[in-house]
């Protein structure tokens, strides 16, 4: 858990970037915090590994206060990916994804495990990529070298800033899907700052919403959308967003199958396939399970919870398919 | 040319120590501009207020004509091969300096915070960072300056230091074209194998992943 205890980031000139802010970031959960440029959502994750240092109040991981703690130690403890990628060009991509692993002085055999492993969590093939420069690779392919890169040295927490912003709208696509997977196997506390209200409905567990350096709402991506603090969050999520959200009506969960979970365990109530997302949206309010059961030919094809529903409603919206 | 090859073998003792004198000049010169540039050009890299002014000053020295830049230090140090070497090495100055300076503020500054970010100290990102992405640069700024050091050399004759340039000055003096051919032709040729020889290290020192 990362907690912000009235932190203030006062500028020389006076201005200021933060202004008394109190937040917790629940362990094991995707944060994404979002805002307009300059509202301080950067600066805000930044002083988690102490990039950034607060002028007042305290910030602590796990309870303990970072402010005694050596900020070089501190920051190999956590992941960190950032906008423009940032993989250092005269290394492999072997030697950049084991950069944690070496200033933490793993043996070597562990180190290239670690790199073997990783890539293949993000689908490249150590065999052909672990020798390769990062300007052989695709823009996409080296934002995923970005993100397993944060995760060489097995860190609880994970910051990433903007991580996505510099990719071509596909490559984003399947980075969000990618790290939304990645998410469900390495149960990482992850800070996500983006400006993009479509990436962080997608992918967050919770948004913290910034202006002016303050926050102006936090939520599941359902609560801000159902219920938005005021008019500033109601124009940032989009009233088109939220409208269309409310009108769908007319398209059907069977398009969407392959959005949603394989396999739950738990209970689930049964819905068919047949039925129009907003249906599927008022029977899981309506319901005291999280997920549905989709019943396509008495057979049951997929699970959806409400993030699930979300998805298809976003993928809608935007015309993309996934 | 009968008379070139001539004054080539008859004089060739003269010409040899002469050609040793000038690449000892030119390598002394170098090497000790890069001692003094090479790390001021990364300290300026740290304090960057400071680093106009001191490769302003660099500059300025370049802009001082050889042959008067001796002349200045003449009275101050007397004549000798002391008095070209410090010449040498000003003129050395700043084609390093420069160099390393704009090879490391050139570095894309996401790799350094990426480094940063992970938990590199500064002279971690120094060494395994700045100072490979810069080093195509830095080697290019020594290999002008080696060209350049060559060239002047020339005139260290002036101060009474020897080299090719004596034998240039000679060969003036009497009138004996052979001679000064036998002076320029070997400044010619050390300075377009250096040049080579370094441009090829140039290249060799280019991080792999930059060339693709």
């Amino acid at each position: 858990m990362i907690r912000f205890e009235n932190v203030t980031k006062r500028f020389p000139d006076g201005t200021e970037a933060l202004k008394d802010i109190s937040l917790v970031l629940p362990t094991h959960e995707l944060t994404a915090i979002i805002g307009p440029s300059g509202c301080g959502k950067t600066t805000l994750m930044k002083m988690i590994n102490k990039l950034e240092k607060p002028t007042d109040g305290s910030i602590y991981i796990d309870e303990k206060p970072i402010n005694g703690m050596d900020e070089v130690q501190l920051r190999r403890s956590i992941g960190y990916v950032i906008q423009r990628i940032g993989l250092f060009p005269h290394m492999t991509i072997s030697d950049n994804v084991a950069l944690v692993p070496k200033l933490l002085e793993w043996p070597k055999a562990k180190k290239e495990e670690r790199v073997r492993e990783l890539l293949q969590l993000v689908g490249l093939d150590p065999e052909i990529y672990m020798d390769r420069y990062p300007l052989e690779l695709s823009g996409g392919q080296q934002q995923r070298v970005g993100v397993v890169r944060a995760l060489a040295g097995d860190p609880n927490i994970v910051l990433m800033d903007e991580p996505f912003s510099a990719l071509d709208p596909i490559s984003r696509e399947q980075l969000q899907d990618e790290l939304r997977n990645l998410q469900q196997t390495i149960n990482k506390t992850i800070v996500f700052v983006t400006h993009d209200m479509d990436e962080a409905l997608k992918i967050a567990d919770s948004i913290i919403v910034m202006r002016d350096g303050q926050v102006e709402q936090t939520g599941t991506p359902q609560q801000l959308i159902d219920d938005p603090a005021n008019e500033f969050v109601r124009n940032f999520i989009g009233v088109e967003r939220i409208n269309q959200k409310r009108t769908f009506g007319e398209k059907r969960l069977m398009e969407f199958l392959n959005l949603f979970t394989r396999d739950w365990a738990g209970d689930a109530e049964n819905i068919s396939a047949d039925s129009t997302i907003e249906a599927a949206f008022t029977q899981l309010d309506n319901s005291n399970q999280d997920y549905l059961a989709i019943i396509e030919d008495e057979k049951v094809v997929a699970y959806a919870n409400d993030r699930d529903l979300l998805k298809a409603a976003l993928v809608k919206e935007s015309g993309v398919l996934v | 040319m009968r008379n070139f090859f001539d004054t080539l073998i008859n004089r060739q003792d003269m010409i040899i120590s002469a050609l040793l004198e000038h690449i000892y000049l030119s390598f002394v010169a170098v090497a000790i501009g890069i001692a003094i540039a090479l790390p001021l050009g990364i300290v300026i890299t740290r304090y960057r207020r400071y680093a106009e002014p001191i490769i302003g000053v660099t500059a300025v020295f370049q802009t001082i004509p050889s042959l008067a830049l001796f002349g200045f230090l003449v009275p101050i140090l007397g004549i000798g091969s002391p008095t070209a070497l410090i010449a040498l090495i000003i003129y050395a100055l700043l084609p390093i300096l420069r160099n390393t300076y704009a090879g490391i503020v050139g570095v894309d500054g996401s790799t350094i915070e990426a480094g940063r970010g992970m938990g590199m100290t500064r002279t971690q990102i120094l060494r395994q960072i700045e100072l490979p992405l810069a080093l195509p640069f830095i080697m290019a700024g020594i290999r002008t300056a080696t060209v350049l050091t060559v060239g002047i050399a020339t005139l260290a004759t002036f101060v009474g230091a020897g080299g090719l340039g004596d034998i240039i000055y000679r060969g003036l003096q009497s009138y004996n074209n052979a001679l000064v051919l036998a002076g320029a032709l070997p400044v010619a040729l050390l300075a377009i194998g250096f040049d080579q020889i370094l441009k090829w290290i140039e290249k060799r020192a280019t991080p792999k992943g930059l060339k693709t």
